[in-house]
């Protein structure tokens, strides 16, 4: 499967070369959007020493640990949002006769490497934070551990967004709301939001186990919202919950797929 | 090869139902050359797609190569070959020599068997003048002889074209016809070919369905065919006689 992904995403990345102009374009823009970001951050500490009880280099802990996991994303699956566009042209059904299943051929659909951009932006600021911040050795190997649950986590929102196109063929935007929504999220220590979000994005849809609660462990700091501390590794399970939520929707949205007229 | 045994497919449209094909039962021995025949909109496509597996039906079963085509896609996939007149599954950026790589990896086909294929290919449908330009740019008959290369690298026992024809000047109609019928005599693959041009069901197809209404009006060989009205030699007017006679019944 990893082979044939590679297969794929080369074949669309030598695709995209026969654009040279707009991969530039495209490249420059996604890393002046992502430093944006940053220094947004950077301003909000300009004029403040912590932000809900968190320093800045706690809250660039946690944008660098949401950012890989979402920029791999972005880079990997997230071309999977585009079924309604497939479905309207009627380019849908080409993906259902070959012998490959649909969701790899849809996550490496005009795959483009210039996004690969942002994930080495989230890496940097995630590789400064844990210079710079003193954290315990023991306590570091939930670093990995959470930033491949981030990506499990944003792979399954996407595809769950992606099956919710078959039904939705007309409002496909509304999905972003929970892809780029949840990376807005996620940004900022969950402690900025109210109470009632928060619950939200821990027992629902699984947001907070992106870096929030396995961030908190990392720091070695208490929730403020004062959830217990096994919560702290409950990621993987969330995780693989949303998976199959997101693997169940996908194959009924394939088996309801109505295809387009001639 | 195909089998359908009362498949229907139905779509809601705006809370009623609608459906495209009702009913649907006939069996497509191996070997066999069936044209398909049909008015715009009379279920042609809802068949094919459901033998493809793109489409679940509603109602009946279809089974094509022994599989259930919609649970076993995947699988049935690489025993049958699919071409799409309207549109193409060539990848548009890309050269046609690296469309064909990337399915050689996709229908796992080994490096031998594939370049003996495609050199056969290559000579059989004259595609050595354009196999390197991009998709994009090719012609419509070149992009369709690409596109019937793409579906037979994998050496499917069933092919399934809707209209391969449609847009094509006389030459390029005649080459790809010549091509379809040797495939059908060499190789024995069956085939079935919904089309317009009735030119290509007098050259290629020895039986003959027509489905209207989402239902089987006419099935049999093409002198059947042309006995329903033997007061007429065309078989333009044949055809339009049974489209028109099975929409006032």
């Amino acid at each position: 499967m990893v082979s044939l992904y590679a297969r794929l995403a080369w074949t669309w990345t030598r695709a995209a070369a026969a654009y040279p102009a707009s991969f530039a374009l495209m490249t420059v823009l996604g890393i002046i959007t992502t430093t944006l970001d940053v220094a947004v951050i950077l301003i909000v500490f300009a004029n403040t020493t912590t932000l809900a009880g968190f320093s800045r280099d706690e809250v660039l802990f946690l944008y660098g640990a949401a950012g890989v996991s979402f920029a791999l994303c972005d880079l990997l699956v997230s071309n999977i949002d585009r079924v309604s566009q497939h479905i309207k042209a009627g380019t849908f059904d080409t993906f259902l006769i070959r012998p490959v299943s649909s969701w790899l051929q849809l996550t490496t659909d005009r795959f483009n490497p210039n996004r690969l951009g942002r994930v080495l932006q989230a890496v940097l600021v995630l590789g400064y934070a844990v210079a710079v911040l003193d954290l315990e050795g023991r306590r570091l190997w939930m670093i990995p551990v959470m930033v491949v649950t981030g990506f499990v986590i944003f792979a399954a929102l996407w595809t769950l967004v992606g099956a919710a196109q078959f039904l939705l063929t007309d409002a496909p935007e509304l999905g972003n709301a929970f892809t780029y929504g949840g990376q807005q999220l996620t940004q900022y220590p969950l402690a900025v939001y109210a109470r009632d979000l928060v619950k939200g994005v821990t027992y629902v849809l699984p947001m907070a186990f992106v870096n929030w609660q396995p961030g908190l462990y990392v720091l070695g700091r208490d929730d403020p919202f004062g959830t217990p501390e096994f919560m702290r590794f409950l990621g993987p399970a969330a995780a693989l919950a949303l998976v199959l939520a997101a693997g169940l929707a996908w194959r009924q949205g394939i088996r309801h797929y109505r295809s387009t007229g001639s | 090869m195909i089998e359908l045994d009362r498949a229907g497919r139905s779509f809601k449209v705006r809370r009623s139902l609608v459906h495209a094909v009702r009913d649907l039962s006939f069996t497509i021995a191996p070997g066999e050359f069936v044209g398909y025949l049909g008015p715009n909109g009379a279920g042609k496509s809802t068949t094919i797609k459901m033998l493809c597996g793109i489409l679940t039906p509603t109602s009946g079963t279809v089974r094509v190569a022994g599989l259930e085509p919609s649970r076993r896609r995947t699988t049935l996939a690489r025993r049958i070959g699919v071409v799409f007149g309207q549109r193409t599954t060539l990848w548009w950026d890309l050269p046609l020599a690296d469309s064909f790589e990337l399915i050689r990896h996709l229908y796992k086909v080994d490096r031998n068997t594939f370049r003996t294929r495609l050199d056969e290919l290559t000579t059989t449908l004259d595609l050595g003048s354009f196999i390197r330009t991009p998709v994009r740019q090719l012609s419509l008959g070149q992009r369709m002889r690409g596109d019937l290369a793409a579906a037979l690298l994998h050496a499917p026992d069933v092919l399934v074209l809707d209209e391969p024809t449609i847009g094509l000047d006389v030459v390029s109609k005649a080459g790809i016809r010549d091509f379809l019928k040797r495939l059908n005599a060499e190789r024995g693959t069956t085939v079935l070919l919904t089309t317009h041009d009735l030119g290509d069901i007098e050259r290629l197809c020895r039986r003959v369905m027509l489905i209207d209404h989402g239902q089987l009006a006419f099935d049999g060989t093409l002198g059947d065919l042309m006995a329903t009205a033997p007061d007429q030699s065309d078989i333009e007017e044949v055809v339009s006689r049974l489209y028109t006679g099975s929409g006032t019944a």
